[in-house]
């Protein structure tokens, strides 16, 4: 009962992170009772859980994950979307069209075309099927407006926040609509240029500082010193 | 009449014996001044290549190497893709000049069997059965060539893939160890390689202390076979610090922007 690494440390593939009765966590493996890392992140422990959080990863979709996707193909049955994940995802146009779909009568590219960016929810994903999309939900459906902001997916919960508590703080101080998808792509829109461009340069201040603590605080001295500047420039 | 007969004779050896280069001196110095197990000076560099999901960059003596690294994706052509596992395409390509007299880009025959061997290197370290149906794209591009590309290009490749965020068991790193003048030496350059007796291109993880490709091309005893294994392992374990090295370095820098 080793633990080769203190908390937050950083570590490569293949470093020994455990030895003994561990539970292996995300980005991490077992093998005879000893626990190495398979990707370069940060050590956490919880309990007996071992886990890295990545410094990148890429998107595996889980049932009732919102995220945000690029329409890819046109089909008979729906539409193919690119959801950053290693495989396309399905939208059936019986979950999208009202009533009896009818493939003969019913015009799909005029609903999605390719090229059309979409939020949607994975309701179905077990890597042997392709994951399965729905947009049957307020919220849900066609973006018409506003920017993409692309980052890791493994710091989407930095981003969330505790409680949502830094999403809530941008979305405060910056006055925009935050969509973000569970995929690694945010949507922002705002009701100006300027408020989009503070929430996007809050965003990648904390892609890049997601290691560190008291980071909403700092970010929130950001955005406020940064709208001052604005403000004083305007005059 | 006599004297010039044997003239002729130690004439006659001249021509038939190899005519060989020195490689290595009295002291056991080599042509570019390392020592027998002596590497040559190496740099890594990881993240280079916005545009692809991972990526290297490698320099290790007067070799110069890019590897960019793509998915886990759709596999296109669907037919290689597995029901069970991910696929692993790799293409080693040796830029038009990397060597002094220009390769056709065309992939030669050589290209094709580097890509095989450098593919079933790497494929023990990845995950491949995480991520059925997809395939990983490997794109090793050989700028500038100075003997040992293969080796180099895998260890280029493992910091590509654990760039991109593919799970690994461990990083591969590889090195060579060969026989130049009858002595067993470390990470033989591109002339030693060619006017030497033998190779041995080794890829190895070393925190599981697994071989991943092990090659011999020339002649060797069973001991000399031995040694060269030994010393070429050694040769990795050093490769392998600077690996880690530059895979933490790019994170590090963000740390220390931060506390300025």
């Amino acid at each position: 009962m080793t633990l080769f690494y203190e908390k937050k440390q950083l570590v490569a593939p293949g470093d020994l992170l455990a030895e003994g009765e561990y539970v292996s966590g995300d980005s991490t493996y077992k093998e005879n009772e000893k626990i190495y890392a398979s990707r370069l992140g940060l050590v956490d422990y919880e309990g007996k859980r071992v886990h890295v959080v990545a410094l990148k990863a890429f998107y595996i979709p889980g049932p009732g994950d919102t995220v945000i996707g690029k329409v890819v193909e046109t089909t008979p049955g729906g539409w193919v979307i690119d959801i950053k994940a290693p495989h396309l995802a399905r939208l059936r146009a019986s979950d999208v069209v009202e009533r009896s779909f009818k493939p003969e009568i019913t015009d799909l590219p005029s609903i999605f075309d390719v090229g059309d960016l979409i939020i949607a929810k994975v309701t179905d994903y077990d890597r042997t099927r392709d994951p399965q999309l729905t947009v049957r939900e307020p919220g849900l459906g066609k973006i018409m407006r506003g920017q993409l902001v692309e980052v890791t997916p493994t710091k989407i919960p930095r981003i969330i926040g505790r409680q949502g508590s830094m999403v809530g703080m941008i979305k405060k101080e910056t006055g925009c609509q935050l969509t973000i998808g569970q995929n690694g792509w945010i949507l922002i829109s705002g009701r100006s240029p300027e408020d989009e461009r503070l929430a996007i340069m809050a965003l990648r201040k904390i892609e890049q500082e997601s290691h560190t603590s008291g980071l909403t605080d700092r970010v929130t001295e950001m955005i406020r010193k940064e709208r001052k500047a604005i403000e004083n420039n305007q005059k | 009449m006599k004297t010039t007969k044997n003239k002729t004779k130690k004439e006659r050896e001249k021509m038939t014996t190899k005519k060989t280069q020195k490689l290595i001196d009295k002291k056991g110095i080599r042509l570019d001044g390392r020592k027998l197990d002596e590497l040559r000076p190496v740099k890594m560099q990881v993240g280079v290549l916005p545009n692809a999901d991972g990526s290297a960059y490698l320099e290790q003596g007067r070799n110069k190497i890019l590897v960019g690294v793509y998915g886990p994706k759709e596999a296109h052509p669907r037919h290689i893709a597995r029901q069970d596992r991910a696929v692993i395409q790799c293409r080693y390509h040796m830029a038009p000049f990397s060597v002094d007299e220009r390769k056709s880009p065309a992939p030669s025959r050589r290209d094709v069997e580097l890509s095989k061997v450098i593919r079933e290197a790497l494929e023990p370290a990845v995950f491949l059965e995480y991520y059925p149906r997809t395939s990983i794209q490997v794109y090793i591009e050989i700028l500038q060539a100075d003997g040992g590309t293969r080796c180099a290009g895998i260890t280029a490749a493992a910091l590509a893939l654990a760039d991109a965020g593919i799970p690994m068991r461990d990083l591969v790193v590889a090195c060579a160890a060969g026989k130049a003048d009858g002595k067993i030496a470390l990470d033989l350059m591109d002339t030693e390689d060619k006017v030497g007796d033998a190779d041995v291109p080794v890829a190895f993880m070393p925190n599981l202390n697994a071989i991943t490709l092990l090659q011999m091309d020339g002649n060797l005893s069973i001991d000399e076979f031995e040694t060269a294994v030994n010393m070429a392992l050694e040769g990795c374990k050093k490769l392998y610090v600077h690996q880690k090295e530059a895979l933490k370095s790019k994170y590090i820098t963000v740390e220390e922007a931060k506390e300025e």
